[in-house]
């Protein structure tokens, strides 16, 4: 298994990173080694077994619903306070819509 | 009793020096401030220090002394806090660039319920960026070393809170498990380290990673002192959906039970191919358990060597999409760009380090169009085999007893060019998050070169007690 550095290239863009042309070389190494390893899964006939997406347990304890009662949230100062670029109470990002 | 012992100073020492007037808790909270500052720089195993929140905590616990109130079972211990659970005003970085100054509007559910018994904060712990790793040498901000072999790496990701409970300079530490990032680290610093059932914890204020298999969990020097940790800060949060209801039982009268008559397994698939460093200490923890009475036989979890490649779909799956909210806007650290991709792509390029950039883009592939079945939903298939595996073994017995890791601890820059050989380092914790049981490494002694072992043990979902009992039977026998 191997992945092109042009197929690295189209999951950065998916996972918006930007990649140095080193990075790109160096995963598309690492990335087939790894998924190497992982055909191993293809060893084991799964068509009977159910996708288990979360540890689950039986009964009413681990129901999970709660009350829906109001409480106090962050404030528009606290939630804002980490934003490298803000102001006027938003986030400020580069522009999106031309005039 | 005195403060001079710092470094070996377990939370009944500590109930036992305030009770008695021996010592307040602000004069814990300076002379552990002070010690853990000295030593610090030998390990690198703290990022931030929180004085003057662990002061105005010590200074309320001892108003509360001086009028006979309620203290809490915590009072006046240091606790070190790994950087990846929020705290209120001090800065978390999750070991990033990218969070290099992020100042957490709120603290997570562990560190309120932690800081409600008394417990004194006394700051961060460095570990792998975004608990992804199995070295600490993950970190933006610099490895950690061992404290007991400095040339060696302390384990990882929460390898930070594994040093300073075992250098001394923090009596407990909380620290989180995805793939073995609790036990690995505890085990390569000769400590006690509690990975809880999944649930059993609330996440809340967890920077999350894998959400399907994130815990928190302590560290300790002691079997007791984690259960108490793990007493206190267990239990239903209605902030985190995923938190379970199930009671939280009284661990300290669980474990001092005796053993006699429980029945043990041994998974033949962790011992085969295991060298004689770890192998010979494990199985002579093995005849000590049968000594106190255990009936030890081999047992079969076959899907085992499946846990590593089942484990790297599911967890870079999650994370991928985890850290899509690190994107320059709402965060501390951005790089600017022309238009609003540009600028996303030069943030996450430039805040995420080489480790975080392989998991996202592992778990992009493998949730891509034409992937998603093939890797994603099989792998999410093969999960449920390994957990059938558990359920099926717990049948038979009321235990299952393990190595941590294949290895003791490897010296820093030895496998950090190669992915593989580092996951591989996990491959006998990562079924214990897959299924979701309760899990602990107990120190069981020492390689040829002194370097520390730590025994696993598994029992059934929501029998901590049961786990307890054996790691603490375990340590009366064998330490003095």
């Amino acid at each position: 298994m191997t992945l092109t550095e042009k197929e690295v290239r189209y999951v950065a863009d998916l996972a918006n990173l930007r990649l140095s042309e080193n990075e790109v070389h160096r995963l598309s190494t690492d990335l087939g080694q790894i998924l190497t390893h992982i055909e191993q899964l293809n060893e084991l006939d799964t068509s009977d077994v159910q996708p288990m997406a979360q540890v689950l347990f039986e009964g009413d304890e681990t129901a999970s619903m709660r009350e829906d009662v109001p409480h106090t949230s962050l404030s528009n100062y606290d939630a804002l306070a980490n934003a490298p670029a803000g102001g006027a109470g938003y986030y400020k990002v580069p522009r999106v819509i031309e005039r | 009793m005195s403060l001079n012992n710092i470094a070996s100073l377990t939370i009944p020492a500590i109930r036992d020096g305030l009770t008695k007037k021996e010592f307040s808790a602000v004069e814990v909270a300076h002379a552990a401030i002070g010690f853990a500052e000295k030593e610090n720089p030998s390990t690198n195993a703290y990022l931030t220090f929180s004085p003057e929140r662990a002061l105005s905590q010590a200074r309320r616990v001892d108003e509360s002394i001086a009028k006979n109130e309620y203290v809490g079972v915590l009072a006046g211990v240091p606790v070190a806090i790994k950087d990846v659970i929020v705290t209120e005003g001090i800065r978390t970085t999750c070991g990033s660039r990218i969070l290099e100054n992020y100042i957490p509007p709120y603290d997570a559910t562990t560190v309120i319920r932690l800081e409600s018994e008394g417990a004194l904060i006394i700051g961060k712990t460095n570990c792998d960026e975004f608990a992804m790793g199995s070295s600490n040498e993950n970190s933006a901000y610099g490895p950690v070393r061992n404290p007991k072999a400095l040339d060696r790496v302390p384990g990882g990701s929460s390898g930070g809170s594994a040093a300073v409970v075992a250098q001394g300079t923090a009596v407990v530490a909380l620290g989180s498990d995805t793939g073995g990032s609790i036990r690995q680290p505890a085990s390569f610093c000769g400590v006690v380290g509690v990975t809880p059932t999944y649930g059993r914890v609330s996440r809340y204020g967890l920077v999350a990673y894998a959400s399907s298999l994130d815990h928190v969990g302590p560290f300790a020097r002691t079997v007791a002192d984690a259960a108490t940790v793990l007493g206190v800060i267990a239990g239903r949060d209605d902030q985190d959906s995923t938190s379970a209801f199930a009671p939280v039982n009284d661990y300290h009268a669980a474990m001092k039970r005796p053993i006699s008559g429980l029945k043990l397994g041994l998974p033949k698939e962790y011992f085969e191919g295991l060298g004689a460093e770890t192998g010979d200490v494990v199985h002579s923890a093995v005849e000590q358990l049968e000594k106190l009475g255990c009936d030890v036989r081999e047992v079969s979890l076959p899907h085992t060597k499946y846990a590593l490649s089942c484990y790297y779909i599911i967890a870079t799956a999650e994370a991928s999409s985890n850290l899509a909210r690190y994107d320059g806007v709402r965060y501390s650290a951005r790089v600017d760009g022309d238009t609003l991709i540009d600028m996303y792509r030069n943030s996450r390029g430039a805040g995420f380090g080489t480790e975080v950039k392989r998991r996202i883009m592992l778990g992009t592939y493998v949730l891509s169009a034409g992937y998603y079945d093939a890797y994603y939903l099989k792998a999410q298939r093969v999960r449920n085999l390994i957990a059938r595996d558990f359920t099926n073994a717990f049948q038979d017995v009321d235990a299952l007893i393990t190595p941590v890791s294949p290895f003791p601890a490897f010296k820093i820059g030895e496998k950090v060019d190669d992915p593989l050989a580092m996951y591989l380092s996990d491959v006998y914790t990562l079924t214990g998050d897959l299924a979701g049981v309760p899990c602990m490494s107990v120190p069981c002694g020492a390689s040829p070169d002194g370097l520390p072992i730590g025994l696993q043990i598994f029992t059934k979902h929501f029998d901590e007690e049961t786990m307890f009992r054996i790691a603490w039977n375990y340590e009366q026998a064998t330490t003095g």
